[in-house]
């Protein structure tokens, strides 16, 4: 990534890493969100806010390709999307892996590395000693050294949600894409987390998109907010959006965003930021309680 | 090769002297081709079963084994080789599981057991109607279920390592991917894994062992093989290769076993097959939970519970 002239551009002047033009979703025959246009500037850390339902994991799938628009655009680090493939890292919406599951985390993570490649890897040579290596560099950076040779169903959410930030991470990726990391973390797994990615963005340029629930976690590391409610999409600095008035508008239900003394914002009675509704989102909210509270 | 064959090498009896004993056993060609198949059998089923089991997919393979009784039973009705139909019916199966539509979030949601229930009891269904109209020598159906290892021919052994050799030379191609979108299957088809196609090729996969391995331990005693071994070998470690290797081992061990003392016993081969691997994994459960008593470390504060079951 560092030969790469396009990640490191200092400034804003650089092409955008995630550009959308006109663009539509539709699932089931209703459209998600239409005639969007919006732009994430390389480097940034951007969320996505919205209600439930409003489609934020719908723009990740679309930036992903996994998810054809209807109409319209998308354009990732100057490609189509879906061929951007090593230089995005993923990770998907709460994945509950079975507490039984005997896979280690390390297995996870290099899953992330050459996962998707056909045929046996020699055990031997080049081409494998540096992936080890870089498994475990992402593994250290991540500090889940400590657990990574564990089943991954037995570790803890905040451990889980690392080892799956690290496998994001293998690739040296531009971009990151995390669909509600910091979902069902507690506080204090939360905002280790929320600063972890922060710290990876500045370290190494990484361009993240970050779908959350809830803002106040990374809200002081934010360089942009895109916000999608009502079929509609729109990116703004944090100081437009994150103000009592749009938050307000955007779910539909008042909010009031306060200033603490040292000068971060603080979204009070924000829908849904403790609470998780079983419902039209699917079969992930029920195991959202369920057995991974081993520790 | 006849019953009464087995009984007069029976009767004689085992010696104190075993190499004796493995000796007089494989002189006889049957007991050398109960052991080559036998061994395919076990080597295939150790594979196919470690992604079975991590899959969650024993349900389907249970099927698909159950299948190839109806299968196996019309070939013999028709007079075709019974080979042929083991494997015929499971594939077959295979194919009409693959076609069920998954539920978008599940591999194995309740539509697709429902539909996997159906197929098994009809199958079974259908294997007794076969049986009935070939005139049903209550030996082959005891053969068919629940396992024989008499009179494997050279051409089977012949089939069966060729069958094995295919899907295992598919499945080394598959082998990444395929672990990849179980243990991780957004994520997986994010990267561009063809998750669908995989799973349909496992299945086909999964019937063909299960073909195979039903042709040594019977339809209703598949798992011996397909499962027990590899779900051992999951417990004993949670390495990917060093899994494998184990279950491997481990089911080799099984069914060689398990023919020896056969050839000694006028028990049913199945029988000794099905024990021997639940011993083994009962040890290997034993030994993870001795294991896991004394190292599991405990937890630190930062990595507390997630909140909604900690504050109870």
């Amino acid at each position: 990534m560092a030969d790469d002239p396009t990640s490191q551009e200092p400034t804003g002047r650089s092409e955008p890493a995630v550009r959308f033009e006109n663009a539509t979703a539709r699932l089931g025959g209703r459209d998600i969100w239409s005639h969007v246009d919006l732009a994430i500037e390389s480097g940034t850390f951007v969320a996505v806010l919205g209600p439930n339902g409003s489609g934020k994991s719908t723009l990740i799938k679309a930036v992903l390709g996994v998810l054809p628009l209807a109409s319209g655009r998308v354009e990732v680090l100057g490609r189509p999307p879906g061929e951007a493939g090593g230089d995005i890292g993923y990770l998907p919406q709460r994945r509950s892996f079975d507490p039984s599951i005997r896979v280690r985390g390390v297995d996870v993570v290099r899953l992330g590395a050459d996962g998707d490649k056909w045929g046996i890897p020699l055990p031997w040579g080049a081409a494998r000693r540096a992936r080890d290596a870089r498994v475990d560099e992402v593994i250290d950076l991540v500090g889940a050294g400590a657990y990574a040779g564990r089943p991954i169903g037995e570790v803890s959410g905040g451990e889980q949600q690392r080892l799956l930030i690290a496998q994001a991470l293998v690739r040296n990726p531009r971009l990151l894409l995390l669909d509600e990391p910091l979902d069902s973390l507690d506080l204090p797994n939360q905002g280790a987390v929320a600063a972890l990615i922060a710290d990876i963005s500045r370290e190494f340029g990484i361009t993240v998109l970050i779908v959350a629930h809830d803002v106040n976690p990374i809200a002081s590391a934010l360089d942009g907010v895109v916000y999608v409610a009502r079929g509609r999409a729109v990116s703004g600095s944090p100081e437009e959006v994150i103000t009592s008035e749009t938050l307000s508008d955007l779910y539909g239900t008042p909010i009031e965003v306060l200033t603490t003394s040292d000068g971060r914002r603080v979204v009070v009675g924000q829908p849904d930021a403790s609470s998780h509704h079983a419902g039209p989102h699917g079969p992930h909210s029920a195991h959202d309680h369920g057995p991974r509270g081993l520790g | 090769m006849t019953p009464s064959l087995l009984h007069t090498v029976s009767l004689a009896g085992p010696t104190l002297d075993p190499v004796d004993d493995v000796r007089r056993m494989l002189a006889l060609h049957f007991m050398v081709n109960a052991f080559r198949a036998g061994a395919v059998a076990a080597v295939l089923g150790a594979v196919i079963g470690w992604f079975m089991v991590l899959r969650r997919q024993s349900f389907v393979g249970h099927t698909l084994a159950v299948v190839s009784f109806p299968g196996a039973a019309a070939a013999i009705w028709l007079g075709v080789s019974a080979t042929a139909g083991y494997f015929a019916g499971s594939i077959a199966a295979a194919l009409v599981i693959a076609l069920v539509p998954r539920t978008p979030a599940g591999r194995a949601g309740s539509q697709e057991s429902a539909v996997i229930g159906t197929v098994q009891a009809f199958a079974l269904a259908s294997g007794a109607l076969f049986v009935s109209l070939y005139g049903g020598f209550l030996d082959s159906v005891t053969g068919l279920l629940f396992g024989s290892f008499l009179g494997v021919s050279d051409d089977q052994v012949v089939a069966l390592v060729a069958v094995a050799g295919v899907v295992l030379v598919v499945m080394a191609a598959l082998a990444r991917p395929l672990f990849f979108a179980t243990v991780d299957r957004d994520v997986a088809t994010a990267r561009g894994v063809p998750e669908r196609a995989l799973s349909v090729v496992f299945l086909l996969v999964l019937g063909c062992t299960a073909a195979e391995v039903s042709q040594i331990t019977g339809a209703l005693l598949v798992f011996a093989l397909l499962v027990m071994p590899a779900a051992a070998a999951q417990q004993l470690t949670a390495r990917p290769v060093l899994g494998l290797c184990l279950s491997v081992g481990l089911g080799l061990a099984v069914v060689w076993s398990a023919l020896g003392v056969a050839f000694y016993s006028t028990w049913p081969v199945g029988f000794f097959v099905s024990t021997f691997g639940f011993a083994v994994y009962l040890a290997a459960a034993g030994v993870r939970l001795a294991v896991g008593r004394g190292v599991r470390p405990t937890r630190r504060g930062a990595t507390a519970p997630i909140p909604g079951v900690a504050t109870a």
